[in-house]
């Protein structure tokens, strides 16, 4: 019998010693239910509530005045109507093609400056101070408006602007270069512009992690500079760039700002319908986009996820 | 690696983080000098003088938008903006700190919010809105109430735009105070209860004094995200524009300096904010120095 009863007096022992921690842990723990509640109410009523209406109204029909509750595939049809025929590329696809062409170019520009900055200011400036006064000047545009940065680019791109002037001057051309604004070149241009810190940040916090000795591991097994970049640094950086990256290409693929401004509003992109059909009171046809685009974006995030696991790193 | 001498490669890279700076800045440094421009002066260079003609202009009025009202709506939903990230925020750190079931859940959310595209966000919200006024509209034509009939929307600056800003705003303010919690030391909390103070006077009298550069770190986030933010607003914000969307319909309207001399203007205004930010947190953190608290 004794030999029953020890363990279970011990383990009652047990449970009455932990039985305060416990209350307390749990009142802890429903007061962090208040403190979470605010942020959770405006995820669910601003962005869960409206993407699950979003799905729900792309399946709805309508007509010039209204949105009609009644379930229809048509939006889907229309927003791949003739996309089987392989020749001739429909629309949508189109469209897609040309956004995923920004989105591709203004990823590899804003990799490589990205990249290049955040090496430059992680592992070449020795004190501290500079280098967070240079991280900061990286930075301070990323506060200011993105349509004010975008305009300031038309005197310089303009027909008449400094480029063009300027060539001209110097006799590298007889007559100004049309088509620096308004087309892809000032897109992708403004995109790189506006969205290079976004790499920046998240590269350079990587890198900021890398344990020094690392590096002097490395050049004392005899690595040169370009064999410790490839096989130290990159590697190690791997979270950052992902991060970066996930950043620019949901910016371009969802964009129709920049594409609006700078490509003179008559460069298609994904956004861009939406956002036109939005204002001709197309509401389901924009849902169904939306549906549309909201898939594509998560299929590049998951490609990249698979890479590395995201929720570690932050 | 500090005693090693610096490298050609340490010039390379530094004349490109030079080249990048200036295209990062040059831009924005040339509408500052056109702004200037003389009256007689165009779009683009030569400068035909120097005079601030243009802000005159900009200051009766751009136009048939009225700049200033628009400006006056930005700025007063930038404000609070920025006040309700900076609670929500800095609350929703706390409870993550303690752990609590759903925690994975409501990080992924605030994940979403920032990579969803903010056309969707904003597509998403705009719907909404006009779902909850139609089914309004449908329910005083039903009930024939009074109080319900002249329902215009509900759709506006201070709830679906507010809203909208707030799904922007709220990741990059959760994000940082992980980062500023995962560095802060529970020893100050524990101290401060010890000496016998409740958890509130814990809160206010040691968490808040000690993160306080942090909190103005968010604070500078939730103001200036806002008071620039574009995409999002654009299908959430009803009929009366903010000043970036405003900004955006001049690109295609204005052809003058004017729109420059607004530019400046709302550059000049972002860096005011942008600086007097910075100076608060340095302040705060020499204050805090002094005080001996150096957490």
């Amino acid at each position: 019998m004794t030999e029953l009863v020890l363990p279970t007096s011990a383990a009652a022992s047990n449970e009455a010693a932990e039985k305060k921690p416990a209350t307390a842990s749990r009142r802890r723990n429903g007061l962090a239910y208040w403190q979470a509640a605010p942020m959770a109410f405006v995820f669910l009523v601003f962005l869960v509530v409206p993407l699950v209406l979003t799905v729900v109204v792309s399946f709805w029909q309508y007509n010039e005045y209204e949105i009609i509750p009644a379930f229809t595939l048509q939006n889907y049809a229309d927003v791949f109507e003739g996309c089987l025929s392989l020749s001739e590329p429909c629309t949508t696809v189109r469209t897609y093609l040309s956004t995923l062409k920004f989105c591709l170019l203004a990823w590899l520009f804003t990799l490589g400056i990205g990249f290049t900055v955040a090496y430059f200011l992680a592992f070449q400036i020795r004190s501290r101070t500079t280098q967070m006064v240079l991280f900061l000047i990286c930075t301070i545009p990323f506060w200011t408006s993105n349509v004010i940065r975008m305009i300031s680019w038309m005197p310089l791109l303009g027909r008449n602007g400094l480029v063009n002037e300027t060539l001209q001057r110097m006799g590298l051309i007889s007559k100004p270069i049309e088509g620096l604004l308004y087309s892809d070149f000032s897109v992708v241009l403004a995109c790189v512009h506006l969205y290079t810190v976004f790499m920046i940040v998240p590269i350079f916090n990587s890198m900021a992690r890398i344990d020094r000795s690392l590096i002097e591991a490395a050049y004392d097994a005899g690595a040169t500079g370009w064999q410790t970049l490839r096989n130290v640094v990159i590697p190690l950086c791997k979270p950052g760039i992902a991060i970066g990256s996930i950043f620019v290409i949901t910016l371009v693929m969802g964009d129709f700002v920049t594409v609006g401004v700078m490509g003179g509003q008559q460069i298609a992109s994904v956004g861009k319908v939406i956002q036109v059909q939005m204002s001709y009171l197309q509401f389901p046809m924009a849902a169904a986009n939306a549906v549309v685009l909201l898939g594509a974006v998560m299929l590049m995030i998951l490609a990249l996820g698979r890479v590395i696991d995201l929720r570690k790193e932050l | 690696m500090s005693d090693r001498p610096r490298g050609i490669g340490f010039y390379g890279l530094a004349l490109f983080f030079a080249l990048f700076v200036l295209f990062l800045y040059g831009p924005t440094l040339t509408i500052l000098v056109l702004s200037f421009q003389g009256p007689e002066g165009g779009l683009t260079f030569p400068m035909n003088g120097v005079s601030t003609h243009w802000f005159a202009k900009l200051w009766e009025g751009a136009g048939v938008v009225d700049i200033w009202a628009a400006l006056a709506r930005s700025l007063r939903l930038g404000l609070a903006v920025m006040l309700l990230t900076v609670v929500i925020a800095f609350f929703a750190g706390l409870a993550f700190r303690k752990h609590f079931r759903g925690e994975g859940g409501l990080f992924v959310l605030a994940i979403a919010s920032l990579i969803v595209p903010s056309i969707v966000v904003s597509l998403g919200i705009g719907l909404e809105f006009r779902l909850i006024d139609e089914a309004i509209n449908a329910m005083a034509s039903a009930t024939g109430w009074e109080w319900l009939q002249d329902h215009g929307t509900l759709m506006g600056l201070s709830t679906s735009a507010l809203g909208a800003h707030l799904t922007w705003t709220l990741p990059f303010g959760l994000l940082i105070m992980f980062a500023v919690f995962n560095r802060f030391d529970p020893a100050y909390e524990e101290a401060a209860r010890d000496l016998g103070a409740s958890g509130a006077q814990t809160l206010r009298h040691a968490v808040v004094p000690i993160l306080a550069p942090s909190l103005v770190g968010v604070a500078l986030f939730g103001f200036t995200l806002s008071f620039d933010e574009l995409a999002r607003t654009s299908q959430a914000i009803g009929g009366r524009n903010t000043l970036p969307l405003e900004l955006q319909g001049l690109t295609t309207t204005v052809t003058t300096p004017e729109i420059y001399a607004l530019g400046t203007l709302t550059t000049g205004m972002s860096l005011v904010v942008i600086a007097s930010a910075l100076c608060a947190v340095l302040w705060l953190q020499r204050r805090r120095a002094r005080r001996g608290l150096l957490a």
